[in-house]
C-alpha cells in the first residue's frame, strides 16, 4: 500500500551515502602546514622545486606528514604548530638565501587533515570566509576616470609630435576635461590635421569647435575606446595585485573584479593592514638606461662597485643569471611611455621575443637613442620598492623608430611570456582607492565559529525534543529527516566550496528551523485524516499528498525572498542568501521524500494496520482517551 | 498529546474589524517612529569606521571618549559590546577622516590612554588588543541602500505574482499587504529603541517576509480547499474554518522555528543579537498579520465561492 518503489528507496539511499561522504572531511580538523608558493613569475613552482623543499627539511631532521604539489603551490603537513615554525624557516632559508631578494613565498597555512581517498573525490571541508578564520578584506575601487585623463594625457603628447611631424601649425593642444581641444588658426589647417588624425588615431572621436577667433578640433574618446581602457585599467591592476600579494606570503589570496570597476582582495590570516595596504598601493616602474660598457669591461672596477662603491655617475646592478652590469645614472626612458607589452617570435631568427608598444614621445626618444647609441649596451629596468632589476640589457643593432621596440635573445618562449607579463603587470593603470576594510581577528574567527555551532546545536535540540514528545514516532521520523537536511546542506557547501560565513551559520540554523513547518504540515494533515476517520495507511497518503501542494506553495515564497537577497545582497547578505536558498532545496527533499521512505518503511509493509504512533489524538465529540 | 482540542470553528472574522484596526494603530505607531527617531543606521549603510577592541582589563569607557576627543575625534562612539572588556568604537565619516588610515589612528590614541591616564580606581589602562576593525567608504554604503531597495520590490513583486498565478489577485494582494505591513513593524520597533540596522538585520526582515507569506499560503491554501468541498458555507464561515483547521500547525511552526530564533538570541553572541531580534518580532507578528489581517483583507474584498468554482454556463441552443 504505501510502499516506495525500490528506485526511489535506493536514490534517498544514495543521497545520504553522499551527503555523508561530503560532510565527512569536516569532521577531521586541520593540520599546520607550510605552504611555498612563486614569488617571480619566472620561477615556476614544480617536481624540483618539491624535492629541493623535501631535502632542505631531511638536512634539519624536520619530518613532514606529507607532501603535496598542487597547481602553483607545494606544500606541506607537519604534526604540530612548533615543527610548523621550525620547518618554515628551514625552508626559508634553503629557498631564500638573500632574504632581500625573495624568490619564494613561505607561508603558514592550515591543510584538512582529511584522508587522500576524500580529497581525492573533492571531498572537501567548508570553505571558511574571512568572519570565521580572521583576515583582512580590501574593496578596491579603480578610478576610472583617472584611467581615462591618464590616456588623454599621453594622447595629448602623441598629438603633439604628430602635428610636429606632419608640419601642421598649431595654436596649442591641452586636455580639458575629458577631451583633448586643438587649437588652429584658420580653417584650412584643421582639415589637413582632421585627415592626419582620423588615420593615426583611430580611437578618437573629433568635434569642429569654435573659441573666439580660433577653431578648434575637439577630441574626445569613443565609447568602446572607453570601453576597452576601462576594462584593460581593472585587469591590469587586478595582475598587478596578484604580483605584489605574492610577496606578502598569503596562502590562499582572493583577488577578484567586483561589478566594473571594483576589485575585492581577501587575505585570510594576514593581521598587519598598514603592511598590506602599503604593499596594495606601491608603484612599479619601468625604466631605460644606458650601460657604461668601458667601465663595465674593467674586473677591477666591477669588483669594488660589487662592494657598494661604483664609479662615479654609475650604478651597480645585477642582471638576470647573476653577471653584474654598470649602469649610467641617467633614466632615459621610463615605463610611463610604454602603452603594451606582448610575447611573441623575432621575424628572422624565429627566436621567442617581447614586443613593447610605445606611444609617439616615447618612440621619438627611443629613436634618438637607438640612432646616436648603435653599438653599445642599453638595459631594461623593473623598479619596485626601490629596488631595481636588470630584466634584459641588449645591443642596439640599428636605430629603432615607430615605437615598436623588441626584446630577444637568450630567452625561452616562457620567459618571453613572463618578460611581457612583467612590463606590462609593473604599475598600475589607473589609481585605485580603499573604499571598503574588514580585519578580523583570528581569536574572533574561532569565536563566531562556536557561537554559530552553539546556536544550532541547541536549537536543533529543542526542536528535536519536542517533536518526539508530541508526535512519538512521527516525530522522530522528522527529526531525522531534519538530520538528513543538515547533512545535505553542509554535504551541498562542501561540495560547492561556497564561502561559510557567520551570517551563513545563522542561516543554517534558520533553514532548519523553517524546514521544520513541512514535517509539522504532513503531520498535523495525517492526524486530521485520522480525527476524520481514515484508515491509518489511507491517512499517511492523503497526508502526505495533501500536504505537498502547500509545502511546494510556501517554500516557493521563501525562495523568491532568498534569489532577491542572492540577486542583490553583497558581503554579508550573499553569505545568508546562498545557505537559504540551498536549505530550502534540500529541506523539499528530505521532508518530503526522506520521510516518506522512512514511513513506509516502518508502516508500509502491514495490511492490518489498527493505529499510528503519532501521538495522541482528539476526536471532538469523545471524551479524551 | 494534543494541545489544540477545537470543537467549532472559532469565529475569528466575527472580530475582523477589531483585528484590523488594531493593526492599523500598530503600524501607525511603527511609521510614527520611523519619521520622527528615524533608523540607527551600521556603518555599512552610512559609512565610517568601526573597531572592535579587547582589553585585559574593563576599562573607563568615558576616559576613552576623553582621549578620543583630544586626538581630533568628533561625534565618535565608544561604548561596551558583549561584555565589559570589549569596546565598539564608531567613527563617522568625516572629510579629514574619510580615509581608511582611521583605525590606525584610532589604535594610536587608545594606547596613549594608558600612558597619560592618572591612576585612579580604574588603575592605568592598558593598550587593547585589536579584534576587528571596518572601514566603509561613502560609495558603498549608497549602493546598498538602493540594493536593499530593489531586493524588498524584487521579494514583492515575485510573490504577488506567484500567488496571483496560483490562487487569486485578492490573495496575493492581501497576503503582501500583511506582510508589508510586518516589516514595517519591524522597522519601527528598531527605530523605536534605536537598535542597529545592519546587513544581516536586513536579510532577516527579507527572509521572515518570505517565511511570513507562507502563513498566508497555509491559510489560503485551505480556503481554496474549503471553497471547493463545502458547500453552503459563507466566506467568512469557510475563512474561519479554514483558519481553525490550520492554526495547530501555524502555533507548532512558529514555536519551532522561535525555538531556533531564541537559542540564537541567548548563544549568538552580540553579533547575531539583532538578527536574531528582528526574526523574533518577525515570527510573532506573521503569526497575527498573516493569520488575523490577510484572511479579513480578502473577505473586504470580496472573496467569493465562484471564483475557485468553474463554472458551467450552459449554452441555450437557438431556435430558428
Amino acid at each position: 500500500m504505501n510502499r516506495y518503489p525500490l528506485w526511489k528507496n535506493i536514490t534517498v539511499l544514495i543521497a545520504v551515502v553522499l551527503g555523508l561522504l561530503y560532510t565527512l572531511p569536516n569532521f577531521f580538523g586541520e593540520a599546520p602546514a607550510v605552504q611555498v608558493a612563486s614569488v617571480k613569475s619566472t620561477h615556476k613552482v614544480d617536481a624540483k622545486l618539491m624535492a629541493k623543499v623535501e631535502d632542505a627539511l631531511k638536512g634539519a631532521s624536520v619530518t613532514p606528514q606529507g607532501i603535496v604539489l598542487d597547481l602553483n603551490s607545494v606544500r606541506v603537513r607537519l604534526a604540530d604548530t612548533d615543527s610548523q615554525l621550525k620547518a618554515r624557516d628551514v625552508i626559508e632559508r634553503a629557498l631564500n638565501p638573500v632574504a632581500a631578494d625573495a624568490t619564494y613565498s613561505v607561508a603558514l597555512n592550515l591543510v584538512s587533515n582529511s584522508p587522500n581517498w576524500l580529497t581525492g573525490i573533492h571531498a572537501l571541508p567548508m570553505y571558511l570566509g574571512l568572519d570565521l578564520r580572521g583576515g583582512v578584506h580590501f574593496l578596491l575601487q579603480v578610478d576610472m576616470q583617472g584611467a581615462l585623463t591618464k590616456r588623454l594625457d599621453s594622447i595629448g603628447a602623441d598629438l603633439r609630435s604628430l602635428m610636429r611631424d606632419k608640419n601642421i601649425r598649431h595654436g596649442g593642444i591641452g586636455r580639458e576635461g575629458q577631451s583633448v581641444a586643438i587649437r588652429f588658426r584658420e580653417a584650412e589647417t584643421r582639415e589637413k590635421a582632421r585627415v592626419v588624425l582620423a588615420d593615426s588615431q583611430p580611437d578618437l572621436l573629433l568635434v569642429d569647435a569654435q573659441d573666439g577667433a580660433d577653431v578648434k578640433l575637439v577630441a574626445t574618446l569613443k565609447p568602446e575606446a572607453q570601453k576597452r581602457i576601462q576594462e584593460f585599467a581593472v585587469k591590469q591592476n587586478i595582475t598587478t595585485l596578484h604580483n605584489r600579494i605574492n610577496e606578502l606570503g598569503v596562502a590562499e589570496p582572493v583577488i577578484q573584479q567586483q561589478g566594473a570597476d571594483r576589485i575585492v582582495v581577501q587575505l585570510p590570516g594576514v593581521q598587519d593592514t598598514a603592511k598590506a595596504k602599503d604593499i596594495l598601493g606601491r608603484t612599479a616602474t619601468l625604466e631605460v638606461r644606458m650601460v657604461d660598457d668601458e667601465a663595465s669591461a674593467s674586473p677591477a672596477v666591477m669588483e669594488q662597485a660589487a662592494r657598494g662603491q661604483p664609479p662615479p655617475g654609475t650604478e651597480y646592478y645585477v642582471e638576470r643569471g647573476g653577471r653584474g652590469l654598470l649602469l649610467k645614472r641617467q633614466v632615459v626612458l621610463t615605463g610611463e611611455r610604454l602603452t603594451d607589452a606582448q610575447p611573441g617570435f623575432d621575424n628572422q631568427t624565429h627566436e621567442a621575443a617581447v614586443h613593447l608598444s610605445l606611444d609617439s614621445a616615447g618612440a621619438r626618444i627611443f629613436k634618438d637613442l637607438t640612432r646616436d647609441n648603435v653599438g653599445k649596451r642599453m638595459a631594461i629596468l623593473l623598479i619596485e620598492k626601490g629596488k631595481g632589476e636588470v630584466v634584459t640589457a641588449p645591443v642596439i643593432r640599428t636605430e629603432i623608430g615607430g615605437g615598436r621596440v623588441q626584446i630577444s635573445g637568450r630567452m625561452s618562449t616562457m620567459e618571453a611570456n613572463d618578460v611581457a607579463l612583467l612590463l606590462r603587470a609593473g604599475s598600475l593603470a589607473a589609481p585605485m582607492e580603499i573604499i571598503e576594510e574588514r580585519t578580523i581577528g583570528p581569536s574572533l574567527g574561532a569565536d563566531n565559529i562556536a557561537k554559530g555551532f552553539h546556536s544550532t546545536l541547541w536549537g536543533f535540540s529543542a526542536i528535536s525534543a519536542f517533536m518526539i514528545v508530541y508526535y512519538v514516532l512521527f516525530g522522530t521520523v522528522s527529526v531525522v529527516a531534519l538530520s538528513a537536511n543538515l547533512l545535505f546542506l553542509v554535504a551541498l557547501l562542501s561540495l560547492l566550496q561556497a564561502t561559510l560565513t557567520l551570517p551563513g551559520i545563522a542561516a543554517i540554523a534558520l533553514t532548519l528551523g523553517m524546514a521544520i513547518d513541512a514535517n509539522v504540515l504532513i503531520n498535523e494533515r495525517v492526524r486530521e485524516e485520522l480525527r476524520n476517520g481514515s484508515t491509518p495507511q489511507a491517512a499517511i497518503t492523503a497526508g502526505y499528498e495533501r500536504a505537498w501542494a502547500t509545502i511546494l506553495d510556501s517554500n516557493v515564497t521563501t525562495l523568491i525572498a532568498g534569489i532577491a537577497l542572492l540577486i542583490f545582497g553583497s558581503g554579508p547578505i550573499r553569505g545568508f542568501a546562498v545557505v537559504h536558498c540551498l536549505g530550502i532545496m534540500t529541506s523539499i527533499f528530505s521532508s518530503v521524500v526522506v520521510s516518506r521512505a522512512m514511513v513506509n518503511l516502518i508502516y508500509g509493509r502491514r495490511r492490518k494496520l489498527e493505529a499510528l504512533s503519532i501521538g495522541q489524538i482528539w476526536k471532538p465529540g469523545l471524551a479524551a482517551k | 498529546m494534543e494541545f489544540f482540542r477545537i470543537r467549532k470553528d472559532i469565529p475569528f472574522m466575527r472580530h475582523a474589524l477589531v483585528f484590523n484596526v488594531i493593526s492599523l494603530i500598530t503600524f501607525l505607531l511603527a511609521v510614527f517612529f520611523l519619521i520622527n527617531k528615524g533608523l540607527h543606521f551600521s556603518i555599512e549603510f552610512t559609512g565610517g569606521t568601526l573597531l572592535e577592541v579587547n582589553y585585559a582589563q574593563a576599562p573607563d569607557l568615558g576616559k576613552l571618549r576623553k582621549q578620543m576627543e583630544m586626538d581630533g575625534f568628533t561625534d565618535t562612539q565608544v561604548q561596551n559590546f558583549g561584555s565589559s572588556r570589549d569596546v565598539l568604537i564608531r567613527v563617522p565619516l568625516s572629510k579629514d577622516a574619510g580615509t581608511s588610515k582611521v583605525g590606525d589612528r584610532v589604535m594610536a590614541s587608545l594606547a596613549r590612554v594608558g600612558s597619560g591616564g592618572t591612576a585612579d580606581s580604574a588603575g592605568a589602562v592598558a593598550a587593547p588588543s585589536l579584534k576587528r576593525v571596518e572601514f566603509v567608504g561613502p560609495q558603498v554604503g549608497k549602493e546598498l541602500a538602493s540594493d536593499g531597495a530593489m531586493a524588498l520590490l524584487l521579494v514583492v513583486c515575485g510573490i504577488v505574482l506567484y500567488l496571483a498565478m496560483r490562487f487569486e489577485w485578492r490573495f496575493a494582494i492581501s497576503a503582501i499587504i500583511a506582510n508589508l505591513h510586518d516589516v514595517v513593524i519591524i522597522l519601527g520597533f528598531f527605530a523605536l529603541f534605536q537598535w542597529e540596522f545592519s546587513l544581516p538585520v536586513l536579510a532577516a526582515v527579507l527572509a521572515v517576509l518570505g517565511y511570513s507569506v507562507n502563513e498566508s499560503v497555509v491559510v489560503f491554501d485551505r480556503v481554496r480547499e474549503t471553497f471547493k468541498k463545502k458547500r453552503g458555507l459563507t466566506t467568512p464561515q469557510v475563512l474561519d474554518h479554514a483558519i481553525t483547521s490550520t492554526i495547530s500547525r501555524t502555533i507548532i511552526t512558529h514555536g519551532c522555528t522561535q525555538m531556533m530564533v531564541t537559542s540564537m538570541l541567548i548563544f549568538g553572541g552580540p553579533a547575531l543579537h539583532y538578527f536574531a531580534l528582528a526574526l523574533t518580532i518577525g515570527i510573532l507578528f506573521g503569526i497575527y498579520s498573516s493569520v488575523l489581517v490577510a484572511s479579513p483583507l480578502v473577505m473586504w474584498m470580496g472573496v467569493s465561492r465562484e471564483q475557485f468554482i468553474q463554472v458551467k454556463v450552459e449554452k441555450q441552443e437557438a431556435v430558428v
